[in-house]
This record gives structure tokens, sequence and C-alpha cells, in this order.
């Protein structure tokens, strides 16, 4: 029986042992193999989450080889902003060339751009951007609005169950994170076609007027909400402060 | 002589060697010590932080706004009645600096806009953390004197719960997590007492096992207390880690304690037809995808989540229970959920068939029980008493036991000096209640709180909502609180209350306050529909909105209970801020109805969402109104117009403030929309 007890130990520790032994070494292998030519995203950029707070999607980036073949076994890291958390923030790419990551953004609401870097064979960096939106207490309001009230015309991909009515309007309603359409229109005016509808600013009809249903709160949530989520990045108009 | 004496003793000679010496070096000494107190002041940290800020707002071009509201030296909010005194905005100067949204540098953020002044309710309220702190390390951490430090953003939403007791629009997070433990019965094991008194109450429906033995076997038992989510990847019941032994002793139990239940005894009416098709038309026809899951061939779980899922159901039930179920399932379970559709005999030999085949052949393959001994039973019942089955489930013989777990009514405001932390746990509250979601057993051996299989959002949900359970939710003045609204017991009266508990109608309906918001809510419904329609309707539900996935199914009702329901609904669920039948459902002249027309499609562009002309228009957004003449009375209409939300509060159909005259011209319009392509006018 003792015989069997340590035996077993051995077989353990050996297990161990060669389980430890088993990364370093493919590693170094496919390193020597293949050189990274660039990192591309595969998924999880944009994503808007509540601040603080994990996101609902993992990041996966890829790395590629200069024939854009996939990299597997090559050491990539994320890094971003102050109190983003990452999980696990660095590690070896898996046997399709990609790196999953999990994070949670910082308590600020805002854009956070992540960083994730890997190297050359030569040590010359690699580098890609990647750029997540944080949602503080009044995108989040504006988005169970924009949820309840706006996805099923503005969003074209609304769920199974609620259907989307986009498809069935004559004037195309614009997606919240149209920035090119609209970052132009300035929060008066937005607050302008909530309010009164469409044809307060000469636009469809068939946007009707929300004045009476939503609060001044509600809608000044919402518009926060378009405001932060919009892509090109919204850039508020007024005052801008030279740098000393 | 000099040289030999001691060195301290030389410098004493020289500072005292006189007394104007000594004089002047105590002066010296009382000047510096004098001096300690402003210098510490001087080189404070907030003094540091209030300069950096001063010097960070000089280049701005809303400089002077800014140096106006600023104010030097240590600040303080003090609300006597909330038990505040913050001293926060010594340092976080901008908090409440409106032009300071280009800043993402602490300590000078503005706070995001939230529907609070801080003025008001201070920052530890919400951010918890050391108010009366002035450095960084004691405000912001934890330290000996002081267990509370700042709670992590993913958890804030906690802080609304300490207060806000009916769920929040803006408060996502909280709400799931409040969800999940009504869905999880949390409270089954944990006491969670409310500050207005009573206890916090779950939402699951733990089967009753009094009966087990009619509806399934022992070798499923075992099966499914091994590990709940083989069987169903939903399940909510947690994993108990039993050993085989454990699993075999309380299957054993289990069926050794089962009483039958008269109506199971039934034999099959007719055997089983397995006829897919038909099966498959008739669990599509019943909607019963309304209720009940089915994982598909990629694995994705899809349908409802009321009822059990179905995926391996076959595996699990026995024929003549199943039969029995769908005939009627109150027999077995006479408060269930279900519904008790009037399945014809046929149609249930149908279905059941379908259901029985929907099972995997591998999944009671492996498991061979000998019979049950005396002995084996009896450890079974010990181990159902010592894991406490009964806080869930109802078992025959065995009381539900009194505070089985610890409660959780101030968890969150526990000391972590309390806590007992499994390793490799950070040393907070939020760290541990996580934590002990996520491994409960890590904790130390011989735990018995079972293993969840939530995901990582999920259990940041929990745990939100555990640490809004906290000492001062407790403690707070009801003056100050938002209470819950009250759980209402309304029960529908006589034959035709019977008729739809039998028919489970607030599994999906609203009604006064109680029931699902599946399906439209029914308190006005008397009101709004005219009775034809309605009774049409129950004889043969046709769906009113045809993008939606989940509908009201046939029961296949008689005429009798049919008129039954009808003049209950019509008599009963009326509004009192109106008269059904103040404007006639017909006979409005062509002109009448031709001004509607144009303001339904050119004023009010109502065809974004609403069907007409069912050729033409489009929306899907809205019920279709091809119909609605014959569907809904004109007074109605005309009062939804005019207000829709005080008709059926939280609908989304826009309140486009009409005059009278617009709600009147789109009201005849409306009205005059009998279905199938006519047009009922007055010539």
């Amino acid at each position: 029986m003792r015989y069997l007890r340590i035996s077993a130990g051995f077989l353990a520790v050996g297990l161990v042992f060669s389980g430890c032994a088993r990364t370093p070494l493919s590693n170094t292998a496919s390193k020597a193999t293949k050189s990274i030519s660039a990192l591309v995203e595969v998924s999880g950029g944009k994503q808007a989450g509540a601040a603080g707070n994990t996101l609902p999607q993992p990041v996966v980036v890829q790395a590629n080889d200069d024939q854009g073949n996939p990299v597997p076994g090559a050491l990539v890291s994320i890094r971003g902003p102050r109190d983003t958390m990452f999980d696990p923030p660095s590690g070896p790419t898996d046997s399709s060339g990609q790196f999953t990551t999990n994070l949670s953004l910082g308590g600020m609401a805002g854009r956070y751009q992540l960083i994730v870097s890997t190297h050359d064979e030569a040590g010359k960096p690699i580098e890609l951007k990647i750029e997540e939106i944080a949602l503080g207490y009044e995108e989040i309001l504006g988005r169970e609005m924009s949820e309840k009230y706006c996805a099923r015309c503005h969003n074209q991909e609304s769920t199974p169950e609620r259907l989307s009515n986009y498809d069935n309007l004559a004037v195309k309603p614009h997606a919240f994170n149209e920035g090119d359409a609209l970052n132009p229109i300035s929060d008066a005016d937005l607050t302008a076609i909530i309010e009164h509808g469409g044809p307060a600013l000469n636009k469809s009809p068939l946007m009707p007027p929300y004045d009476y249903t939503l609060s001044k709160a509600e809608i000044h949530a919402l518009i926060s909400y378009i405001r932060m989520i919009s892509d090109p990045p919204y850039r508020a108009p007024g005052t801008f402060y030279a740098k000393q | 002589m000099e040289n030999s004496k001691p060195r301290p003793q030389l410098l004493w000679n020289k500072l005292s060697g006189d007394p104007v010496r000594a004089f002047g070096s105590l002066s010296l000494l009382l000047l510096i010590s004098l001096a300690i107190a402003p210098a510490k002041d001087h080189f404070s940290q907030w003094r540091h932080y209030q300069n950096s800020y001063l010097k960070m707002i000089r280049s701005r071009s809303d400089a002077v706004t800014l140096r106006r509201h600023f104010r030097e030296g240590i600040q303080q909010i003090w609300n006597p009645e909330l038990e505040v005194v913050d001293r926060c905005t010594t340092c976080h100067v901008g908090v409440n600096e409106a032009g300071l949204t280009d800043i993402s540098l602490q300590p000078f953020c503005r706070h995001p806009v939230i529907p609070h002044n801080t003025e008001q309710f201070g920052c530890v309220l919400c951010h918890r953390g050391q108010g009366a702190a002035t450095t960084v390390k004691e405000a912001h951490m934890s330290t000996v004197a002081w267990e509370q430090p700042l709670l992590p953003e993913r958890y804030i939403e906690s802080s609304c719960g300490q207060c806000h007791r009916p769920p929040l629009t803006g408060t996502p997070h909280l709400n799931e997590g409040r969800r999940l433990m009504a869905r999880y019965g949390c409270v089954h094991c944990h006491t969670v007492k409310l500050p207005e008194g009573g206890l916090l109450k779950a939402e699951d429906d733990a089967p009753s096992l009094s009966h087990i033995a009619d509806k399934t076997t022992r070798e499923w038992i075992y099966a499914w207390l091994k590990d709940p989510q083989a069987y169903a990847t939903s399940a909510t019941m947690p994993n108990f880690k039993l050993n085989d032994e454990e699993a075999g002793d309380i299957s054993a139990f289990l069926i050794r304690n089962s009483t039958p239940v008269a109506g199971d005894a039934l034999t099959l009416p007719q055997k089983a037809v397995s006829d897919s098709t038909a099966g498959a038309s008739l669990y599509g026809e019943s909607f019963c995808a309304t209720c009940h899951a089915v994982q598909n061939a990629a694995g994705n779980v899809v349908g409802g989540d009321v009822g059990p899922e179905l995926t391996r159901i076959g595996n699990k039930v026995r024929p003549e229970w199943l039969a029995a179920w769908i005939k009627n399932p109150r027999v077995y379970d006479p408060p269930t959920e279900m519904p008790h559709y009037r399945f014809t005999d046929a149609q249930v030999a149908v279905l059941t068939g379908y259901l029985q085949a929907k099972s995997d052949s591998d999944f009671l393959a492996n498991i061979h029980l000998e019979p049950a001994t005396p002995d084996q039973i009896n450890r079974g019942k010990l181990l159902v008493t010592e894991y406490g089955c009964t806080s869930c489930h109802e078992i025959s013989g065995i009381r539900k036991p009194d505070n089985f777990a610890p409660e959780l009514t101030r968890i969150g405001s526990k000391p972590s000096s309390q806590l007992i932390f499994a390793p490799g746990i950070e040393h907070t509250l939020p760290d541990y209640i996580s934590g002990k979601l996520r491994q409960p057993r890590a904790f130390a051996a011989g735990l018995k709180m079972p293993q969840y299989n939530f995901t990582a959002a999920q259990i940041d949900a929990i745990t939100t909502a555990l640490l809004s359970l906290n000492e001062r939710a407790q403690t707070l003045p009801a003056a100050l609180t938002v209470p819950p609204t009250p759980a209402s017991n309304y029960q529908p009266a006589g034959k035709a209350g019977q008729l739809m508990n039998d028919l489970a109608c607030f599994s999906c309906h609203r009604i006064n306050g109680r029931g699902s918001d599946m399906a439209p809510d029914l308190t006005w419904e008397g009101s709004a529909v005219q009775r034809k329609w309605l009774e049409d309707f129950l004889q043969n539900p046709n769906t009113l909105r045809p993008a939606l996935i989940r509908r009201m199914p046939k029961f296949n009702l008689t005429p009798d209970e049919i008129s039954t329901l009808s003049d209950y609904i019509m008599a009963v669920y009326q509004t009192p801020s109106f008269d059904r039948e103040s404007m006639a459902n017909s006979g409005y002249p062509a002109v009448a109805v031709e001004q509607g027309r144009q303001l339904f499609y050119s004023k009010y562009g109502c065809q974004a969402c609403h069907i007409v002309d069912a050729k033409a228009d489009k929306g899907y957004i809205g019920p279709t109104l091809t119909e609605v003449g014959s569907r809904l009375n004109a007074a109605w209409v005309y009062h939804w117009l005019k207000d829709p939300q005080a008709l059926r509060p939280g609908t989304i159909e826009p309140n486009r403030n009409l005059t009278d005259e617009d709600a009147r011209a789109l009201t005849v319009f409306l009205i005059s929309q009998k279905g199938s392509g006519r047009q009922e006018t007055r010539k």
C-alpha cells in the first residue's frame, strides 16, 4: 500500500514537471519557425460596457506572419489606462495564433485606448491599438432608454424577439454610433428631434416626438449615450483650451 | 582633562554652559516645536492637491469661474440625518464643476451626472471609505481602525440599492443581481430580513418531491443529483458535489418516501404516438417554446425560461406521468405556472410521444443501481436533512429547517475581520462575497453550500445585490428610503377566477399588479376591446403582433368557458376614467374618415410602427391595425391616443399630446377599419 502511494507521488511530481516544461518548449520552438509581422484584432473592440465592469465579450487578437498566417506561441501583452484590469494581462497565442483576454474598464466613463503589443524576431515592437467605451450612470440610463424606445428602428440588428423595423422604413434611421451623420448635429438639434419628432428639423415624419413621453433628464441621458458610443468619436464644440 | 570628557557632555556644556546659552537653545527648541504644526499643515497632502488644482486651472479659459468656486482649506459635507461627515471635496475640488469635462486626472475629475447632488448626500454614502480622513491612504484604504475601503466601481450600484428598493432604470446590474437572487432562491437557506419588516422572498418554484416516484425513476434522480447541469445546461439547481454513495442513498430515500397522486395512476388513455411531424406542429401551435427551452444542434438553449428545459425530458419522466401532466398539470401540482390546456386524448398522445423522443440514449446508460436497502434509505433521510434539501423542496415527513445557513440581512457591511478568507483571495468584503459565489467550498473543509455555475457577470451582479444589504439599509430613516412596490395578491373572483387560475393567465399577463409582464396588461381589457372580438380571440387566438415569437396559445376552451371569461372581463376590467360606450363604434361619414387617414399617414406618420393597409404599410412595432375597428372600442382608442401611459404605464407608444380634434379624427379613421379590406362608412 505504501509503495503504491509513493509511486503515485512520483508519478504526480513527474506529471507536474513535464507539464511545466511543455509550455516554454513550444514557445521557443514556434518563435524559431515563424516571425510575427502584424497583430490583428479578431473581436472585442469598440464594446460599450458599464464603467468598472467586465466587458461582455473578451478581446481577441491574432498574431500573423508576413504571409498573413497565424503564429502560435507568441508572447502577447496588453495594457491600458491606470485602472483597467486584464485577465490575463499577457500570455502566449494559442494554436490558432490568437490571444484572448477579459478586461474590466476603469471607474471613469469615457474612451479607453488599449495597446496590445508583442515583438518580432529582431525584437522590434509590434503594437495594435484597441478602443473600448466605458459608460457612466447617465450613459447607462441612456442605453436603457435607447433599448426600450429607439433600438427597434435605429438598430438594424435588434434581437429576433423584437424584429428590427429598420428595413420597413422608407427613410432609413441612423444607427446611434454613426458619428459621421450624428456628430455634426448639435445637442440642441438632437434634443429638438427627440422632443418634437423628425419634422422639427425637416427630417422624416416617421420619427415621432417624445416630449410628452420622456423626461428632460431621460432625453439628456439618451443624448450623452449617443455621443459616447459615436464612431468616429464625438468632440464637444465650444471651449477649446490652448496647450501650454 | 577636557578631552577625557565624553562627547555628549561636551555638547551639553556648549549649549547650556551658562544661563544665557541655555535660554537661547531652549527658545530655539520651543520655536522649532511650535513650527511643527504649521509645517505639517503646509506640507499636507490636501494642500498639495489644492495647490496643483489652482495651478491647473490657471491656464484655462474658464479660470475666473473656477477660481471663484474654489474654496481654500478643508471642506466638509455634514448631514447629521444620514450620519455623513465627508471631507472628500477637500482634495476632489472639481467634483461639482460642470466645465471640467475634459479632465481625466484624479482627484480633479468632475463627478458624472447622477440624479443626486453631493452637497445633500456626501460621498461616502455611495463610495464608502473614510469620509473624515484627509490623507489619500486613510480615506481610500482599509486601516486598522476603519474597515470600509472604497467600494470598487463595478459594485457601485449596490449603493443605490441601500435606499431604492424597487428596480431603477439606471441600475441594470443591481436589478439583475436581485433578479438572480430571487430566481436561484438564495433566501430559501439564507434569511434576509427587510428593513420594513418581513422577509425577502424567492421567486423560484422548486418542485415538491413528495410524489417524485410518480414522475421519474431513481436512476434519473441519481444522475440529476450528481450533476444537474449535465441533464439540462440551464438548470438552476446547484451541484452539491455528492459522491456515488450519497447520491444513491438520497435517491433511494426519495423514491421510498414518495406517495402516489391519485390522478397520475391513470393508465395511458391511448398509447403514445410517435409522429414527430404532428408532435412538432402541436408543440409549435401550443407555443410551448414561450416557456420551455430546448437545446438545438448548435448547443444553444432556445426558448423561454419559465418552465424547465426539455432537451432530455424523455430521459426524465415516466410516459404515463407525462401524459397525465399534459392532460391536466394541476392534478400533480395545483399551484403550477403551467396552464391547463384542454387537449384531446389524441393530442395528449401525440405530444407525449413527441416529448418522449427528446432524450439522449447515453444519459442514463451507465447508471445501474442495486435495489435500495433499508440502511440506505435511512442514510438517505439523514443526508436530506443534513444538506437542507427541504429548504427549497417539499418532502413529506421532513420539516423545512429554520436558519439553515447564515443570515444575510447585513452581509454588505460585515467587517472583514469577521470573515475567513480562502487562500489567494484579497481581503476585502466584495472579494469575499464573489469568491464565495464562485467556489463556495474553497473556504473551509466540510462546507455545505453547493456549487453554482454563474458567469463572471452574474457573480458581479449578485455581489452588487448582496452589498446593498447592509447596516445603513437597515437603519435608514423610513422617510429617506424608496419603499418597494407592495406585492399584489389580487385574485379574480368566482367561476371566472377559478378558470383564470386553471389557465394560468397570470403566468404571462398582469392584472391589477399581479402577474408577469410577458404579455399585455389586462387590467382595463374590458374597456379596450369589443366583446365579439374577445370571444373570437379566446376561441382562436390570432396574433396581433406578427413579429413576436411568444404568443397566446390556444387552450381549446368550451363555449361556456369562453362566455364565463368574456362576461367577467367585460364587466370587471373597466377603467373608471371613461365609459367605453361614450363614442359610437361605427357610422362615421367618409369625410371624417378621410381626414383621419390624412393625419395618420401624413401628419403623424403612424405607419412607421403600425399596419393599416396590409399591402402598403410595413410597420412592425405596434399591433396590426387592419381590423382595429372590430377589436377596440372607439372611446378606448380616443383616450389611448390622448395619453397611452395613463392607460398602460410603461407602454412605448409615444404620447403625441394630440388636440381633441386630431385625436377624434384619428379615432374615426381607425374605428372604421373593420378588417378583411372593408371599410365601413356612412354614405
